[in-house]
């Protein structure tokens, strides 16, 4: 079983990506869960047809203790296994706290136990790693590999080398790799080219670039992935080869993350030049 | 030698301190609470929290110390404690009755950010709250200061909650006694009314922690100052603030909140801080010192000069809080002794460790104070240059036993002897009795030790 987390800035696309990239990978046959590790419990919504599903918290607080992994684990598109952390409400509470008694009560039902026979579980986390709780995911082992959804936007390439910064710190005691960084096309100049070589200073690769396209929208609109929705489309295919991609990747690496000087000459050099 | 490790070479230590010579906040915030009558103290957090606090009390007063808790799960530290601490309210007030609820928060709830305020008033909206009861607050973490720090916060809240201003000054004057027993409470009381001054001392926990057997139990004993005394405090005439640390931020709130002037003094322990605070309430009030505390003052300097040979250059060593440190230094020094070393484990600031470093600085000798400090620190002192006598509270009987050193039980916790609760430290008689006790100590090592010749029948 391969356990991977999705990490990138806020409002990137991590969600999306994940959900069309794992109904690709489901489509070739492989058997994924989703753990969405946001309070905002939007991580499977693509994958479920709707936000149906009641988070493991939810149902820990409703039912105490006495919580079983069929009430916290909905089958989705092509037989993904979807679950929600969720969190309390904004402005109280602990939400990494959320992620972490979520992910613990998981492991304790048994949804990663080699009965489950699992290909892929894939973590899909909020944007901003605010506290431990969010880092939960790549901590003591649980996902060993780390894509970052990022665009050729400044903040984005920020917050992705930020995100590196934390792997390091994992990667030395937990064993986490990057695996790679998944440019989610904004149509930035260079964008391709900039993210190519941003991945290269990190000591990764980029591993698709994922275009722009508004079908993306009108399916999620639909609450469905574009690969549920117009299997026939072009983007459909670069999400299919995204999930080739991943199933293949073997490009495993501790980062190297930039200083800041280094990260801003690289958007100018590829900005401004373009 | 339970302390055979301590190694005389001192190291410089930044990220460890062992034996800490302080606790955490909340403990400080539930005798401050247990201090007003009819009050339950509710320790918003895990259930671990307050069994801790509840038993710290009870090993040092040997007494019933109530209290209730949020008894946070794992759902609580995730959603927030609003529905606990609502639940909780309900429960209270429908199965034990108190007059008042005084929240104080947990290490948990601080870090989750829970907004007691907000909940309180949830609270009242729904009409969980009777009418004619209260229900306040303090924040209490434990990661910031100490159990002086939990009792200053939660004296302040008392003012912020219930001091009111009815815009006239009545001739009673506010004094808050600071973190000190039981009896301490009473006797300044005493010493304001022996000058035929009305006071208002809160919080007041004489005749809470140290009440009396009846046969009977009653949750919530006679003592403490009842919130319309409180609400009163606003229209006193002054404050009289004991101690900066644990009682300064609750004088400068009345001051700040109802215009009642605030005096912010050392505690009264000893000669020249009992004449101090007995100076304050004299002008304060307008009143004259009777002829009954010239009494006590004169009977106190008596006795330091009939015994003052023996006290003559002994070093001391001091482990305590910061404002029973400040005033106790004071008082040593004017019996001639040597504070030499002194460590407490409350932060309590640059301004504070200057005016304890003013005091000492006639004294001949090196002296050493680490403001916060541990106990293994000021272990390593004595190991290097020995002392003749340890105040301190319980914990300091492990070098005491370990070096051979005379020591007086002094401070809190003391978990191991009785008195602290029934016999007053403070003013002219409290200075007596720590005399007494210092001298026994002194004493009955000089007999223990001496030689036949030397040993005595009078002194």
């Amino acid at each position: 079983m391969r356990k991977v987390a999705i990490y990138g800035k806020g409002g990137i696309g991590k969600s999306t990506t994940t959900q069309n990239t794992v109904a690709g990978l489901a489509e070739m046959g492989k058997k994924v869960m989703v753990v969405g590790c946001d309070p905002k419990a939007d991580s499977t919504r693509l994958l479920l047809g709707g936000l149906a599903q009641r988070t493991v918290l939810d149902t820990l607080r409703e039912e105490g203790e006495d919580v079983e992994l069929d009430d916290v684990r909905k089958l989705g598109y092509a037989g993904v296994m979807c679950t929600e952390s969720g969190g309390p409400e904004p402005g109280v509470g602990c939400a990494g706290r959320g992620i972490i008694t979520s992910i613990n009560l998981l492991e304790q039902l048994g949804a990663y136990a080699e009965s489950q026979a699992l290909d892929y579980v894939f973590y899909d986390v909020l944007g901003d790693v605010v506290c431990g709780g969010f880092a939960m995911p790549i901590r003591e082992g649980k996902a060993k590999e780390i894509y970052i959804v990022v665009s050729g936007e400044m903040m984005a390439m920020y917050a992705a080398n930020n995100i590196c910064k934390g792997i390091v710190k994992f990667a030395e005691a937990g064993g986490v790799r990057l695996g790679g960084l998944i440019c989610n096309s904004r149509n930035v100049d260079n964008e391709e080219e900039m993210i190519g070589a941003f991945a290269a200073k990190l000591g990764t690769h980029m591993i698709h670039f994922v275009p722009r396209d508004n079908v993306v929208q009108r399916a999620e609109i639909n609450r469905k992935t574009v690969i549920d929705y117009e299997p026939r489309h072009g983007q459909a295919d670069q999400y299919r080869q995204l999930a080739g991609k991943i199933d293949i990747n073997e490009n495993m690496v501790i980062p190297t993350p930039l200083e800041i000087e280094e990260l801003e000459k690289l958007l100018i050099d590829y900005g401004m030049v373009a | 030698m339970l302390l055979r490790h301590t190694h005389p070479e001192i190291k410089p230590r930044s990220a460890l301190t062992v034996n800490p010579a302080k606790t955490c906040q909340p403990i400080g915030a539930m005798y401050a609470a247990l201090g007003i009558h009819g009050c339950l103290p509710h320790s918003h957090g895990s259930q671990g929290c307050y069994a801790y606090h509840r038993s710290a009390l009870t090993r040092h007063y040997k007494e019933p110390v109530m209290a209730a808790t949020s008894a946070f799960t794992e759902g609580a530290s995730v959603f927030g404690g609003q529905a606990n601490l609502l639940q909780a309210i309900d429960n209270i007030f429908t199965v034990y009755e108190p007059e008042v609820i005084a929240v104080h928060t947990t290490c948990l709830s601080e870090t989750i950010g829970d907004d007691i305020p907000q909940i309180v008033s949830k609270a009242r909206a729904d009409g969980r709250i009777p009418e004619g009861k209260y229900v306040f607050h303090a924040n209490t973490p434990s990661y910031v200061g100490s159990h002086v720090t939990g009792f200053a916060n939660m004296t302040k809240a008392m003012v912020d909650y219930f001091a009111e201003s009815n815009g006239r000054k009545n001739t009673t004057i506010n004094v808050i006694p600071g973190y000190v027993e039981p009896a301490d409470m009473t006797e300044v009381r005493r010493l304001a009314s022996e000058m035929g001054i009305a006071t208002i001392v809160f919080p007041d926990t004489a005749n809470v922690l140290n009440s009396a057997m009846t046969g009977k139990y009653k949750m919530f004993p006679e003592g403490g100052v009842t919130i319309a005394q409180l609400k009163q405090s606003g229209s006193s005439r002054g404050t009289i603030a004991l101690g900066t640390l644990a009682s300064g931020s609750a004088g400068l709130a009345m001051d700040a909140k109802c215009k009642v002037p605030c005096q912010t003094l050392n505690l009264p322990i000893g000669l020249h801080d009992t004449d101090l605070f007995v100076d304050a309430l004299h002008h304060m009030a307008g009143v004259n010192v009777p002829e009954s505390i010239d009494l006590e003052r004169g009977q106190l300097i008596d006795a330091i000069t009939d015994w003052h040979q023996y006290l003559y250059g002994k070093r001391v060593g001091l482990v305590g809080d910061p404002d029973q440190l400040l005033s106790l230094s004071r008082f040593l020094t004017a019996l001639d002794m040597r504070p030499v070393y002194i460590a407490t484990g409350t932060p309590a600031g640059k301004k504070y460790e200057q005016s304890l470093r003013d005091t000492l600085a006639g004294i001949p000798d090196d002296v050493q104070v680490k403001v916060p400090g541990d106990m293994f620190l000021f272990h390593q002192w004595i190991k290097n240059e020995p002392v003749d006598l340890l105040i301190g509270n319980t914990y300091v009987k492990y070098i005491a036993r370990d070096e051979d050193i005379p020591y007086v039980r002094f401070g809190f916790p003391i978990l191991d002897r009785m008195g602290h609760s029934y016999f007053p430290s403070v003013g002219y008689r409290g200075a007596l009795r720590l005399l007494e006790k210092i001298l026994d100590a002194l004493l009955d090592r000089k007999e223990r030790d001496c030689s036949d010749i030397a040993f005595e029948l009078v002194l």
